[in-house]
C-alpha cells in the first residue's frame, strides 16, 4: 500500500500564500520610497526635541485655574454626554443589527451600514463637519463623539446579543412571555455586563478623544492647547499635556475598578 | 389551588391533551413524525422512550408549537392551538409547562424571580420590568420553592446552583404558570442517576397533586418503567408501543432501539 500523504495547505493556498507575503513586502517597498525623509531634519531632531523641553520647563501651574480648568471640565462633560448620546442611539441599530432578535435581513444589513459610516469616520472628522454645521464649541463637540461611538457600541452589543444563550429565551417563549418580557428577562440579563463594559470602555476612549478634537474648534481642553500652540506659550502647553495625561490615567483606573465591581 | 388564571375552560375539559395524526417534515417528504396520535388525560405521568434522532424532543416542541407541526392536530384543555399565531399562541402556551434538558434558568437572575418568570405570560410587561409581581404571585412562587426544597436558595443567583438544585427550579417556574399539561424534555439526561430519581419523584408529586398530565422525554427506561403510568415507545417517529410499563417487554425495546446485545 503507498504511504499516505498529508501537508497542511493544498497548492492552490501554498500560491495563494505566497502572494499575500510578496504583496505585504513589495507594498512596504514601495511606501519606503514614498516616504520622503530630510536627513538634515532627521540628525537635528534630538536637539530639537531638547530645546522644546527646556521651554516647556517648568509647566506654568498658576495658569490652570484661569485657562485650564474650565476647558478640562468642558471635555469631561463632552466624553460624559457624547457617550450618554451613543447609548441612547446604538442600543436600537444594535436590536436590528443582531440577527437573532431581527431575523430580517435587509434590516440587519442597514444596521451594518449605519455602524460602519460611524466608524469608518474618524472623530475628527465627525467634529469638522459638524463644527461646520453647529459652529464651534461644545455642542460640535459633544454629537460628534456620539456619532462616532455609535459604530462602536452598537457593534459590540449587537455581537453580545447574536451570543446570547438560547436556552432561557426558548423557555420564556414557551411560557407565553410577550416579546418585551422575553428581552427583558432573557436576553438582557445575558448581555447587561457587555453593555455596560462596552460603555465604560468607550467613555475611557472618549475622554482621550475629547481632548483632541477641540483641535478643529470642537470644544474643551484641545482648543485651549491650540491657543498655547499658536500663542508659542509652551510652558501653557506642557501644563495641558499634563493635565490630559492625569484625566487620562484617572479615568483609567476608575474604568477599572468599576469593571471588576459589574462583572 | 389557584386556579384563577386558568381562564376559559372552566376546569371541565381541562388537563388534557389530544394530540392527532401529528406530522412533522423539516424537510418536505422526509417526516420526521409520522402520524402521531395519543391522548392523556389527568393524573398521569407518561414516558416517551425511544432512541436519540426519533423525534421526541421535536414531538415536545411540537405540542407547544416552539416547533410548528405540519400536518395534524393538537388540543390542550379543550382547546385546538395547532393554527393558533401571535397572541392567541401565546396565551395558548400558558397552559403547557415546559421543564428542559439543559434547565434553561436565566443565570444572572435570582432563584425567586427565575420561578416568577412562569407568570411572565399573564403579567404586562411594565411590571416585568419593575420587578412588580402581584402579591400572590410572590406567594405562589415562594410555596413552590418550599416544595422543591430550595426556599434558602430564594435569593441566590441561579448560577449558584447546582444542577440538580436548577432542575428544581425549572419544575418550580413550569409549575408557577399553572399549566395543563407538564412537558419534561429529557429532564434528568444532565444528573447523576440519585438527583434523577429526586427529580422524577418531584414531577410526579406534582402531576398528583395538581392533577396535571406530565408528559416525559427520557433515556432511562429503568426509570421510565419505575415512575410511569404508561410508556410511549417511538421509533423512526412512529409510535411503536403504548401501553403501561408492566407490558413493556424486551421484545418491545427491541423494536424501539434496535438490537440486543444492549439488553441483560
Amino acid at each position: 500500500m503507498n504511504s499516505r500523504i498529508w501537508e497542511r495547505f493544498t497548492p492552490a493556498q501554498r500560491l495563494a500564500r505566497f502572494t499575500i507575503y510578496l504583496a505585504v513586502v513589495l507594498a512596504l517597498v514601495v511606501s519606503l520610497r514614498t516616504v520622503q525623509i530630510v536627513p538634515e531634519f532627521l540628525y537635528d531632531a534630538p536637539t530639537q526635541m531638547a530645546d522644546m523641553f527646556t521651554r516647556m520647563w517648568p509647566p506654568d501651574i498658576a495658569h490652570y485655574k484661569g485657562g485650564v480648568h474650565e476647558a478640562l471640565v468642558e471635555s469631561m462633560h463632552i466624553a460624559g454626554m457624547g457617550t450618554i448620546l451613543a447609548l441612547i442611539l446604538s442600543l436600537p441599530v444594535a436590536l436590528l443589527a443582531a440577527k437573532n432578535i431581527t431575523p430580517v435581513p435587509i434590516l440587519n444589513w442597514l444596521a451594518r451600514l449605519i455602524l460602519v459610516s460611524s466608524r469608518s469616520v474618524n472623530t475628527l472628522v465627525w467634529a469638522i463637519l459638524f463644527v461646520a454645521v453647529f459652529g464651534p464649541g461644545a455642542l460640535a463637540g459633544t454629537i460628534a463623539i456620539g456619532f462616532r461611538s455609535i459604530g462602536f457600541c452598537g457593534k459590540l452589543l449587537g455581537e453580545a446579543l447574536e451570543e446570547c444563550n438560547k436556552g432561557p429565551v426558548e423557555a420564556l417563549k414557551a411560557a407565553g412571555a410577550p416579546w418585551p418580557s422575553i428581552f427583558l428577562k432573557a436576553y438582557w440579563p445575558q448581555v447587561s455586563p457587555a453593555f455596560w463594559g462596552i460603555t465604560l470602555f468607550r467613555w475611557d476612549i472618549n475622554v482621550r478623544e475629547s481632548a483632541v478634537i477641540g483641535l478643529v474648534g470642537a470644544g474643551g481642553i484641545g482648543m485651549a492647547l491650540d491657543t498655547a500652540i499658536n500663542l508659542f506659550r509652551w510652558t501653557h502647553v506642557s501644563l495641558i499635556l499634563l493635565c490630559i495625561f492625569t484625566v487620562v490615567i484617572l479615568a483609567e483606573i476608575v474604568v477599572t475598578k468599576i469593571r471588576e465591581r459589574i462583572i | 389551588m389557584t386556579s384563577s388564571s386558568n381562564n376559559g375552560n372552566g376546569g371541565e375539559t381541562s388537563r388534557s391533551l389530544i394530540v392527532k395524526d401529528l406530522v412533522k417534515a423539516y424537510v418536505p417528504g422526509k417526516p420526521v413524525l409520522k402520524n402521531i396520535s395519543f391522548e392523556v388525560r389527568g393524573r398521569s405521568t407518561v414516558a416517551i422512550i425511544g432512541p436519540s434522532g426519533t423525534g421526541k424532543s421535536t414531538l415536545l416542541r411540537c405540542i407547544n408549537r416552539l416547533i410548528d407541526p405540519t400536518s395534524g392536530t393538537i388540543t390542550v384543555a379543550g382547546h385546538e392551538i395547532t393554527r393558533l399565531s401571535g397572541r392567541n399562541l401565546r396565551l395558548a402556551r400558558h397552559h403547557v409547562g415546559m421543564v428542559f434538558q439543559e434547565f434553561n434558568l436565566v443565570e444572572r437572575l435570582s432563584v425567586i424571580e427565575n420561578v416568577l418568570c412562569g407568570r411572565l405570560g399573564f403579567v404586562p410587561v411594565w411590571r416585568a420590568w419593575l420587578r412588580k409581581f402581584e402579591q400572590h404571585d410572590i406567594d405562589r412562587a415562594f410555596e413552590l420553592l418550599d416544595m422543591v426544597g430550595l426556599t434558602d436558595f430564594a435569593t441566590e443567583r441561579a448560577d449558584a446552583l447546582s444542577g440538580g438544585q436548577r432542575q428544581r427550579v425549572g419544575i418550580a417556574r413550569a409549575v408557577m404558570q399553572n399549566p395543563d399539561v407538564i412537558m419534561a424534555d429529557e429532564p434528568t439526561s444532565s444528573l447523576d442517576p440519585k438527583t434523577s430519581v429526586e427529580i422524577m419523584e418531584l414531577l410526579n408529586d406534582f402531576s398528583k397533586a395538581h392533577d396535571i398530565p406530565v408528559l416525559i422525554n427520557i433515556h432511562d427506561v429503568n426509570l421510565a418503567k419505575r415512575f410511569a403510568d404508561r410508556v410511549i415507545g417511538m421509533s423512526m417517529g412512529s409510535i411503536v408501543f403504548d401501553g403501561p410499563p408492566a407490558e413493556l417487554s424486551d421484545h418491545h425495546l427491541k423494536q424501539i432501539y434496535g438490537g440486543e446485545g444492549w439488553l441483560s
